[in-house]
């Protein structure tokens, strides 16, 4: 790892204000479970490490108008632990149960995740499925034009993420396909179903999170899995490297959307 | 430099490091306890996990400056006066090792499943096990000792 120089701030401001001082090549640090194995391989040389993890107030879970607002500082294990988001969205618990191991789910946090934008990421699919908005320490961002890209997200330089804001739905559930190595998702489905529309969000398969209008068209008229029968998804933008090819990330697609319409119960 | 205070089996620890230094590198080589072992380096064999703050992290994807002000827990501050704790004892009466290289990341990741769980499946052991790669028992071995170990501790709690 190469050396640079570590600051703790204790607030939000305090961290802002410290990595524009810092300059454009100081990165933020959260749970750490990215970026620290990133550091170790040198793939990133930051000059200055800001991290949050002493920063206050962004750690809670708490219920909020028709939705759940989730501190960007909580880790996976606590979503997953968490009793309201147990009792208003088990689908994100259980999303937060499966990321990684539990040594990852006690230390990777919900903002350092989204921010990261890795296209196998689990978060991702909750984000655009569940209608969230992503709270900064500068606005108030729609979940659905968050993620840009690969590794890529809307966020400004120095912009911090503070909470996220997951809508409740009716029903939802997250099925994903884990490569057997890594455990990652392969391509990872959250299908979520509110009174005025049906999302059908997908991670894994694309350079970044999508959905799947002609899935959710069909489960907006019927939610069942059979609705889904004979909607191809096109592999022609999907991802193929060693662990599967396009097609086969397509095939996935329409075989996990059907699982988490049937786990939705 | 960054100065971190924390406390590691009990006992408060001041050290001076760098941004750079890894709790694991602490733990080892600045403070001498190096029953914590260091795998793969790369965040995925668990051989590095201690307990900050009570939960089971891997001390190898941690910057030390990270637990200024934590709570750590390692492999050499489970057995009291001279007594394995039940988790290690039970590694023992069940042969849950060959090289045991990997047995303090194991025996400190257990601990924490049998926290929230005092009788985990062996289903939910191998589950749990998800962060902690042995490359000599398959296992197998390793889940007996586990529910073993959390027998234990719940029968003597």
């Amino acid at each position: 790892m190469y050396d640079f120089d570590y600051k703790r701030p204790t607030s939000v401001a305090e961290a802002a204000a410290t990595l524009r001082k810092a300059g454009e090549d100081a990165v933020y640090l959260a749970g750490g479970q990215t970026l620290i194995p990133a550091l170790k391989l040198r793939l990133r040389k930051p000059s200055v490490v800001v991290d949050l993890g002493a920063v206050k107030g962004l750690d809670s879970i708490a219920e909020n108008n028709d939705g759940l607002l989730i501190g960007a500082l909580c880790a996976h294990a606590s979503v997953a632990g968490d009793k309201l988001v147990k009792n208003r969205i088990p689908a994100l618990a259980a999303l937060a149960d499966g990321i990684g191991d539990p040594q990852v789910r006690n230390r990777g946090t919900l903002g350092g995740s989204i921010a990261n934008a890795d296209p196998a990421a689990d978060y991702p699919a909750a984000v655009v499925a569940l209608r969230a908005d992503v709270v900064t320490d500068k606005r108030n961002i729609s979940g659905d034009g968050f993620f840009s890209g690969l590794f890529e997200t809307v966020l400004e330089p120095g912009e911090i993420v503070t909470a996220v804001k997951f809508r409740v739905p009716e029903k939802a559930a997250y099925v994903k396909f884990p490569n057997p190595a890594s455990r990652f998702a392969l391509v990872g489905v959250f299908v979520a179903k509110f009174k005025d529309e049906v999302r059908v969000a997908v991670t894994g398969a694309g350079a970044s999170v999508f959905r799947v209008a002609e899935m959710e068209k069909a489960l907006g008229k019927s939610f069942k899995a059979v609705a889904l029968d004979g909607i191809a998804v096109p592999a022609d933008d999907l991802n193929s490297d060693l662990h599967a090819a396009a097609d086969y990330r397509a095939h996935l697609v329409g075989v996990l959307a059907k699982r988490a319409v049937a786990a939705c119960g | 430099m960054v100065n971190v205070n924390l406390t590691v089996n009990g006992k408060p620890v001041k050290a001076v490091v760098e941004g750079r230094t890894l709790l694991v590198q602490l733990l080892r080589e600045t403070l001498g306890l190096t029953g914590t072992h260091v795998g793969c380096d790369t965040s995925q064999c668990g051989a590095c996990t201690v307990h900050v703050n009570g939960k089971s992290v891997k001390s190898c994807t941690m910057l030390a400056a990270q637990a200024d002000g934590a709570t750590v827990l390692t492999i050499e501050g489970l057995a009291a006066n001279g007594k394995l704790h039940p988790m290690q004892q039970a590694f023992h009466d069940h042969h849950g090792l060959q090289c045991g290289f990997c047995t303090p990341g194991m025996v400190m990741s257990a601990l924490e499943l049998a926290q929230h769980n005092a009788s985990p499946s062996e289903t939910e052991v191998r589950e749990w096990l998800e962060g902690n790669l042995c490359r000599c028992t398959g296992y197998h071995n390793i889940v007996k000792s586990i529910r073993a170990g959390a027998a234990a501790m719940k029968a003597g709690a």
